[in-house]
């Protein structure tokens, strides 16, 4: 079974550190929460996971089945099964979603024979169901996306890129109620005994729909709470005052 | 979607090949080939003695010493990059690699011939090509011309054997667009220059397949002069292609061409030139056209590689109705700088002009657009349209725009449009963690910024800047 594994991990940007503890283990077949209140240190986690370059591993460790993550690039922990579905995704000007799928996918599964005509064909029924239409495919990444689209797409890559760790960075936000609809739906398709989830949310709203087996609460930097998903229900009634105090 | 497909395939096969295909494959210097060299530094016995050894006319060595007196009195301009790192003195002006001009490859001397070869020139030749002109440091030491083109009256050589050949027809052209009096570095070439191309197209004869001049830079602190004339006569039509690379040394080495193009009433002429000379070279070529009634000029640029670039077509709209068109696309890589641009200068009446500049700067690379649109009184009714976007990779780079307009018909109509755009970490970090290397990132970026005008130019010239752009930031590795 596939394993991910934080340990004791800190990190920081720009000389603040924002991750001071952090330990955590999934599996494949799991399905986890990281809730926390604003300025928790949720998003860092996962950039921090994704190796941006811009934080600094202070401390601890990431392993997935056993290999150490923390000094592979991210396009190295990408080939490794990582994806983080980003909060905000970026804009890249110039380059196509069909192309840029493409080659990824080809970086990623080197050894699959797909041809490109039923790359592209699944490509177009993809995004279909994240309900987003064909013209998608040669507009520029997330260039001129509402914020909802840029959350669809995030999906869409998912799908098509196939991970075996996905990081969901606040999926729901930018997403109206038949939208998150429709995207849980297609997280729950994608999710099996090969693939864990890490969903990161401020909210319970998207719990509702997927329904985590283990919570993690991170607070000022650090997994303060576990538990099963009660945690996240008692979260949307109190906020997250009783855990401060506790 | 079908034409999507193939563009995607294209791409992919690309990619592949960025993996195979190393910077070394054009990087690589053979020993020294020449034979005969005028030693360093440049003086009057230096050009009385290149003029010589070409056994040339008389006119010509006259014109080779009036510039050189022209050469010597022009300061060395400072209105753009710094070019104190030019070493004059230590520069060889004349190197020549053999004595032998042929039109076979198998009598080329057998080191040179393999340059070539590896440089994929005979086989480019064979497929796509209806004559090409080779040029080893100072000297063409090939050309041929498909016979077709030949019995139509087609002349395609170096310029020194058609000196030889045709004077007085060489005599109409030679520094007519670009007199020696023009810039310090037109009179340099006009006192040294060696080898280029002298292509003329009689009067009807439309060209299907383009012809190309490649030329390789061997020697280290050498300089390449070459002069280049290309004359389409009334009704024709021409696509005429350059390449030129040369190795990398430590010490610089200066390239200073004159390129000529008279494109007469009613035809066309295509110039498309790639440029991908190493980091040790100045590159300060000066390219004009002439442009009569009803004809069409189209400039297609790609600039690579070399330390410092100073190069700004220009297209002279002679005739009512002439029009020209100039696109190019700058890289300026770590440690360059690319001041590249365009001139339109419209003499006469209903003359349009468009030019498109894409730059991309790369770390401290710096990319200047300068350019100049001058529309003359009575050019009534002009038109001209300037493009100008730049890329910049990494949070530090530069680019400058330095447009220059002037217009005396108040009938004139022209606009500019310029954009900027920032490619950082953010981006970078972004299509990498779905996979895609740090290189693989920048250059579909850099891909996808010249999108819009890959489509407009011809698909060999797309392939061959698709595949230098990809090496390029191969070879620049860190970018963000």
């Amino acid at each position: 079974m596939t394993t991910l594994e934080v340990k004791n991990l800190a990190a920081s940007i720009n000389g603040k550190q924002i991750l001071k503890d952090v330990s955590f283990t999934m599996h494949g077949g799991e399905i986890h929460a990281l809730m926390g209140p604003n300025g928790a240190g949720k998003s860092t986690l996962g950039y921090v996971m994704i190796g941006h370059p811009d934080y600094v591993v202070t401390h601890g460790s990431i392993k997935l089945d056993g290999v150490e993550l923390i000094d592979k690039l991210p396009e190295e922990r990408a080939k490794a099964g990582l994806f983080l579905a980003y909060q905000t995704p970026v804009a890249v000007q110039g380059v196509k979603l069909s192309t840029f799928l493409r080659m990824a996918y080809n970086q990623l599964h080197p050894d699959s024979k797909m041809k490109i005509q039923d790359f592209y064909d699944e490509l177009k029924r993809n995004l279909n169901k994240v309900g987003l239409d064909e013209t998608f495919m040669s507009r520029s990444v997330n260039e001129g996306f509402s914020g909802g689209e840029r959350k669809r797409v995030e999906i869409l890559q998912m799908m098509m890129l196939k991970p075996r760790f996905v990081i969901l960075d606040e999926i729901d936000s930018g997403l109206d109620v038949d939208a998150l609809k429709m995207v849980a739906e297609e997280i729950k398709k994608y999710f099996s005994d090969q693939v864990g989830f890490l969903i990161i949310t401020h909210y319970q709203r998207i719990l509702k729909n997927i329904e985590p087996g283990f919570v993690h609460i991170l607070v000022d930097g650090k997994v303060v709470m576990e538990g099963g998903n009660d945690i996240s229900l008692r979260i949307e009634e109190d906020g997250y005052d009783w855990i401060r105090g506790a | 979607m079908v034409v999507e497909y193939s563009r995607e395939e294209e791409l992919e096969r690309l990619v592949h090949e960025l993996k195979t295909v190393k910077t070394s494959d054009w990087e690589f210097h053979d020993k020294d080939n020449s034979v005969y060299s005028t030693g360093k530094g440049l003086n009057k016995k230096v050009v009385e003695e290149i003029s010589e050894i070409k056994k040339e006319p008389d006119w010509m060595r006259r014109l080779r010493l009036k510039a050189l007196e022209i050469f010597e009195s022009k300061p060395v301009p400072t209105w753009g990059p710094d070019l104190s790192g030019i070493d004059w003195e230590n520069t060889s002006y004349y190197n020549r690699p053999d004595e032998r001009k042929t039109n076979n490859w198998d009598e080329v001397p057998d080191q040179i011939k393999d340059t070539f070869t590896k440089l994929g020139i005979p086989e480019m030749e064979q497929k796509y090509l209806a004559g090409s002109v080779a040029q080893y440091d100072s000297e063409g030491v090939y050309h041929n011309l498909k016979k077709v083109w030949e019995d139509k009256g087609v002349v395609f050589m170096d310029l020194d054997s058609a000196v030889q050949k045709y004077p007085d027809l060489v005599k109409d052209y030679y520094c007519r667009a670009v007199p020696a009096s023009d810039n310090k570095f037109a009179a340099l070439n006009g006192a040294v220059w060696s080898g280029g191309s002298f292509l003329y197209v009689p009067k009807g004869v439309q060209i299907d397949m383009p012809l190309q001049t490649y030329f390789r830079m061997n020697g280290e602190s050498t300089g390449q002069f070459e002069h280049t004339i290309v004359v389409a006569d009334e009704g024709s039509k021409v696509h005429y292609i350059e390449g030129c690379t040369a190795p990398r040394y430590d010490k610089n080495s200066l390239h200073s061409a004159i390129v000529e193009i008279y494109v007469k009433k009613n035809a066309k002429a295509r110039y498309t030139s790639v440029q991908n000379w190493s980091k040790s070279v100045f590159n300060m070529p000066t390219k004009r056209s002439w442009v009569d009634e009803n004809a069409n000029m189209e400039w297609v640029g790609g600039s690579l590689g070399s330390k410092v670039t100073m190069l700004y077509p220009s297209s002279y709209l002679r005739g009512p109705r002439a029009t020209a068109s100039n696109l190019n696309i700058s890289l300026a890589g770590p440690g360059t700088v690319k001041d590249t641009g365009a001139k339109a200068i419209h003499l006469a009446p209903y003359t349009q002009s468009k030019i498109v500049a894409k730059s991309i700067s790369i770390e401290d690379g710096k990319a200047i657009y300068r350019g100049l649109l001058r529309v003359n009184k009575g050019a009534t009714d002009a038109k001209s349209r300037v493009q100008c976007d730049a890329l910049l990779i990494n949070d530090e780079s530069a680019s400058l725009t330095f447009p220059h307009d002037e217009i005396y018909d108040p009938t004139a109509t022209f606009s500019h449009e310029a954009s900027v755009g920032r490619i950082g970490t953010e981006e970078l970090t972004y299509l990498r963690s779905r996979g895609l290397t740090e290189d693989e990132a920048s250059s579909m970026i850099v891909l996808g910024f010249l999108d819009d005008v890959m489509r407009e130019i011809p698909m060999e010239f797309a392939v061959e800047m698709n595949r230098l752009i990809k090496l390029e930031m191969n070879k620049f590795g860190a970018v963000g």
